[in-house]
């Protein structure tokens, strides 16, 4: 992946606003930004912690070409997709979508912070989901919880944090939410290889499109 | 006027509409008039505004020989349209909004708002007693012609505008073609929706319809090298390039000599100069004129700009004292629609704006936003300075959103470096040069006479006037006009200032400014057709009127006329030009032997109501306080205070002035004389921010009156008994508290001594 990532920047002779434009979702919005920090303003998680720069920050980063600095921060993780932002933009920016769209783009080339929780959930939900078309829910949380702090497999660290939460779980249980027996395959999707060509076709379609930018 | 003088009959008329009937006793007030103010026929209306009552006095007018008319009823600025009698001098007693509206109905108030209401009886009869009817500027001049100095944007605007509406216009510019700096550009910024290229400058189209218009004349590589004269009878020699003069008549000038871009020389640290790749916003229109639409080549080794950085602020802003100092308000636009001459030939070319903030008036966000659409790059950043690199440039700057020094690489940098208006020389310089070159010591006279060389040649109307040659300055060089209210006006009646040299502007403002100024000249030549004043007093017929005989030669009203209306003539005497005057009366505030006065305004106008105000002795426990109010913001403001019913203090009268400038020493000391206990001076607030109708009027007057301090120390009375406030027209609220606590600090420090004397 970070073959792709040196192979992107040489692409683009370190144009990194245009590599946006073209390979980051909603990136064709950046240039837009005019600096005001509306954004940042009204941001409800106050940039702490964890938020490097605020989004207007990012954007001029972005202008000034610091790709690598852009890429591996964990900003664009730290989004909770309030739409605050991008309600109250007075350039109309779609913010919460570019914050996406940059922190996929760092995802796909492999830069992004490995365990940044954000990335990691989300990826974690994706695979779990893309499988069978359905979420489940106990291998989600076994996925999530049985780890330690470099992310490898963790039994100790899962029955902690399973004892931990376990009022949490029994009410869940209660509830219906959440069914123990998943453990064992649990519910699926009808056509779960349609569901796979699927998703296999779209990013086909959308590696395309971008490496047709990228031209 | 000597004949009607002997047939001058008096009257007065007392309304008792509006519960003025209710609030007062009226007969009372018919006796006041009759026995105080001896007026020979004294009349009482239900409703005197009426038709009914409006026909009453002008019957009386025609069938009983009235020419002084009293009119007792609400202010003078109510109902002006009903108590119209042009041939009849007209005096107002304010009994409603200035009685009956700030007094509370209450029965222990009645007898005090009574006295009030007889004292503005009182003083309207023996104002009107001391009035005539003012029979206009007999030296008025016929000339309606325009004449339009600058032939730039501004300039062609006027001279299109007035010729439009009709009038003749003499069109004088200096250079070889009209055009200006607007012909130096390749483009200009847009006017029109949706706001986002660059548009045709229009320069051309307008050439050649002043070419076509009959109306106007169009004299080139020309100055003006004399103007003589009056509003309606201006006389301008107008020379051309090889030297033979031809003058020209006027009625109104309007200066609109515009600017040049501040010296680029001056900013060594941003390599002008030092690279010819260095241009200021003038050179890069050369360049993308030469370009043409195509790829816009550098000077130094004419190849295509690939990357260019644009400075904004470069000597703007600047708050070392070293360069200028404000903000000239276009360069942003201008540098967004210099990028685009690059991004529409070559979207590949680099572009960067540096900019401490962007201010992009008139639609510029739209023009702006149409730039980052193109891809132009817009960084917040503070340059520091931009060298020679090889075979391009290096611009050094903070990034002021990511905090840190950084720098950018280009072929070509173009520095904003603002306006400088071309306004003449200051005058306040020129006549200190003046004053120093009639030194006695040669090297100082040396010295001095090549200063007003210099300085004289800067001259854009070479003026006659006493004054100076040229507009007064206020702010940076700028020509004054009056900011705040009167944009155009300056402080030479009929010459008005239109665009950049008034303050910087861009293009559509400077048309704007342009067509405003025309208009305002039109007026002005019409009002001097008739010997008319122009604004603020517009329409005004009465003039200063100068009793030679009592001068003493002491030039105060030559020196202080805001307008420069007043020369000298051989004998070292007062030349009152009529038609320059605004009617503000400075002069005659400042005349220290009173000869200066108006028809109807005048020392004996407002001294004879003072006298007329009944002064009750110490033990009574009624005070009187005097107020002078201007005319123009403090005493509309006290009677919309009236008409919101905010009650003041019963003791105080009010005398309207028409500038504060007007107030003459003499109603002070005879004011305190006659035992008023404190007298309240409401005039606009002068200085930087003045608000001042008449520019200087306020400050002058306050400064004539921040003397007083010593002839109330002769007369062993306080310094609190004169008190100065400033005013403004929304005081409403605030204005009659300050009255109230002003009388209760006069009631504390007890009766002025000197009544009863």
């Amino acid at each position: 992946m970070s073959a792709n990532n040196t192979a992107m920047a040489v692409r683009y002779k370190n144009n990194f606003l245009k590599e946006l434009e073209d390979q980051a979702e909603m990136g064709e919005w950046i240039k837009m930004c005019m600096q005001c920090g509306v954004c940042a303003g009204s941001c409800p998680t106050n940039f702490h912690p964890g938020w490097d720069h605020p989004p207007q920050e990012i954007f001029m980063m972005v202008r000034a070409g610091r790709r690598e600095e852009v890429l591996t921060s964990n900003s664009m993780w730290m989004c909770t997709s309030c739409y605050n932002c991008y309600v109250r933009c007075p350039r109309k920016l779609p913010i919460t979508h570019i914050m996406h769209g940059i922190a996929n783009y760092a995802h796909r080339l492999g830069v992004a912070p490995k365990l940044q929780p954000t990335r990691n959930f989300g990826k974690i939900f994706w695979n779990n989901a893309a499988k069978t078309g359905r979420v489940n829910e106990v291998m989600l949380t076994v996925d999530l919880y049985f780890r330690n702090a470099e992310g490898k497999f963790d039994l100790m660290a899962g029955i902690k944090k399973a004892l931990e939460m376990q009022s949490i779980a029994i009410g869940l249980v209660k509830a219906g939410r959440l069914n123990p027996l998943e453990l064992f395959g649990g519910h699926k999707c009808k056509d779960q290889k349609g569901i796979q060509a699927m998703l296999k076709k779209a990013r086909e379609l959308e590696e395309t499109r971008k490496a047709l930018k990228a031209a | 006027m000597s004949a009607t003088m002997a047939e001058k009959k008096h009257a007065a008329y007392i309304c008792s509409g509006c519960e003025l009937g209710a609030r007062l006793d009226v007969a009372a007030l018919v006796k006041t008039a009759t026995k105080d103010g001896k007026m020979p026929l004294v009349r009482e209306h239900a409703f005197l505004c009426s038709a009914e009552g409006v026909a009453m006095i002008q019957n009386d007018i025609d069938n009983e020989g009235v020419t002084h008319a009293a009119i007792c009823a609400c202010s003078r600025r109510s109902k002006t349209e009903a108590f119209n009698f042009p041939a009849t001098a007209v005096s107002r007693g304010n009994l409603r909004e200035g009685v009956i509206w700030v007094r509370p109905d209450t029965e222990e108030a009645r007898e005090t708002t009574q006295e009030m209401a007889e004292d503005y009886v009182r003083m309207a009869c023996a104002e009107v007693k001391a009035m005539s009817v003012p029979s206009g500027n007999p030296n008025v001049g016929g000339s309606k012609t325009l004449l339009v100095v600058g032939g730039g944007i501004s300039g062609m605007t006027s001279a299109l505008e007035a010729a439009k509406a009709g009038y003749k216009v003499v069109l004088v510019e200096k250079t070889g073609a009209l055009g200006g700096w607007a012909a130096q550009n390749y483009k200009r910024i847009p006017t029109r929706e949706p706001f986002k290229n660059p548009e045709d400058t229009g320069v051309a189209d307008m050439v050649s319809r002043i070419a076509a218009d009959a109306n106007i004349t169009v004299y080139l590589n020309a100055t003006v090298t004399k103007t003589a004269g009056a509003p309606g009878r201006f006389k301008a020699d107008i020379t051309v390039e090889s030297g033979s003069t031809v003058t020209e008549d006027a009625g109104a000038i309007i200066q609109a000599s515009g600017f040049t871009l501040y010296d680029a020389n001056k900013l060594p640290h941003l390599g002008y100069g030092a690279s010819p790749d260095v241009v200021d916003q003038g050179g890069l229109e050369t360049l993308a004129k030469v370009a043409n639409g195509g790829a816009i080549k550098r000077p130094s080794d004419g190849k295509e700009v690939k990357s260019v950085v644009f400075v904004q602020c470069a000597g703007q802003r600047d708050t070392t004292g070293e360069h200028l100092e404000y903000c000239s308000g276009y360069c942003c636009n201008v540098s967004v629609k210099q990028a685009m001459y690059f991004k529409d030939s070559n979207p590949d070319v680099e572009t960067v704006v540096l900019y401490t903030d962007l201010r992009l008036p008139g639609n510029g966000e739209d023009f702006y936003r149409s730039a980052q659409n193109k891809g132009v790059i817009f960084s917040k950043a503070k340059v520091s300075a931009v060298a020679a690199n090889g075979n391009g440039l290096i611009v050094n700057f903070k990034d002021l959103i990511l905090d840190e020094d950084t720098q950018a690489q280009a072929d070509l940098v173009v520095l904003a470096t603002g306006s400088v208006p071309t306004s003449g020389p200051d005058l306040d310089a020129l006549n200190a040069a003046v004053v120093a070159s009639e030194s006695k010591n040669a090297e100082i006279k040396a010295e001095a006479d090549i200063q007003v060389e210099k300085l004289r040649a800067k001259s854009v109307l070479n003026l006659t006037y006493r004054q100076g040659p040229d507009i007064p300055h206020f702010k940076h060089g700028f020509n004054d006009s009056h900011f705040i209210c009167f944009p155009y006006e300056t402080r030479r009646t009929a010459i008005y200032a239109a665009g950049p040299v008034r303050r910087p502007m861009d293009m559509l403002q400077a048309m704007e400014d342009a067509t405003g100024a025309a208009m305002k000249a039109i007026q002005a030549v019409e009002n001097a057709g008739l010997g008319k004043a122009a604004h603020p007093r517009a329409g005004d017929l009465s003039f200063p009127n100068v009793r030679l005989e009592g001068c003493t030669q002491c030039k105060r009203c030559t020196v202080e006329c805001p307008f420069g209306a007043i020369d000298e003539d051989e004998r070292r005497f007062p030349l009152f030009n009529e038609s320059r005057c605004r009617r503000c009366g400075t002069c005659m505030g400042a005349c220290p032997v009173r000869v200066i006065s108006f028809e109807n305004y005048s020392v004996n106008t407002v001294g004879s109501q003072i006298k007329a105000i009944n002064v009750p002795d110490e033990f009574e426990n009624k005070p009187r306080i005097l107020i002078l109010a201007c005319e123009n913001d403090a005493y509309p403001a006290l009677d919309m205070a009236g008409m919101n019913r905010h009650d003041y203090s019963a003791f105080v009268r009010v005398i309207p002035v028409r500038c504060l400038g007007s107030v003459n020493t003499i109603w002070i000391t005879d004011a305190l004389n006659s035992g008023f206990d404190g007298i309240m001076l409401m005039g606009c607030k002068h200085g930087e921010q003045y608000q001042c109708h008449f520019v200087k009027g306020s400050e002058l007057g306050r400064y004539r009156l921040s003397k007083v301090g010593d002839t109330l120390k002769g007369m062993g009375l306080e310094e609190e008994r004169v008190f100065d406030t400033e005013v403004a027209i929304t005081d409403i609220v605030t204005l009659p508290q300050r009255i109230n606590d002003y009388a209760a600090q006069l009631e504390a420090m007890g009766p002025s001594p000197m009544k009863g004397f």
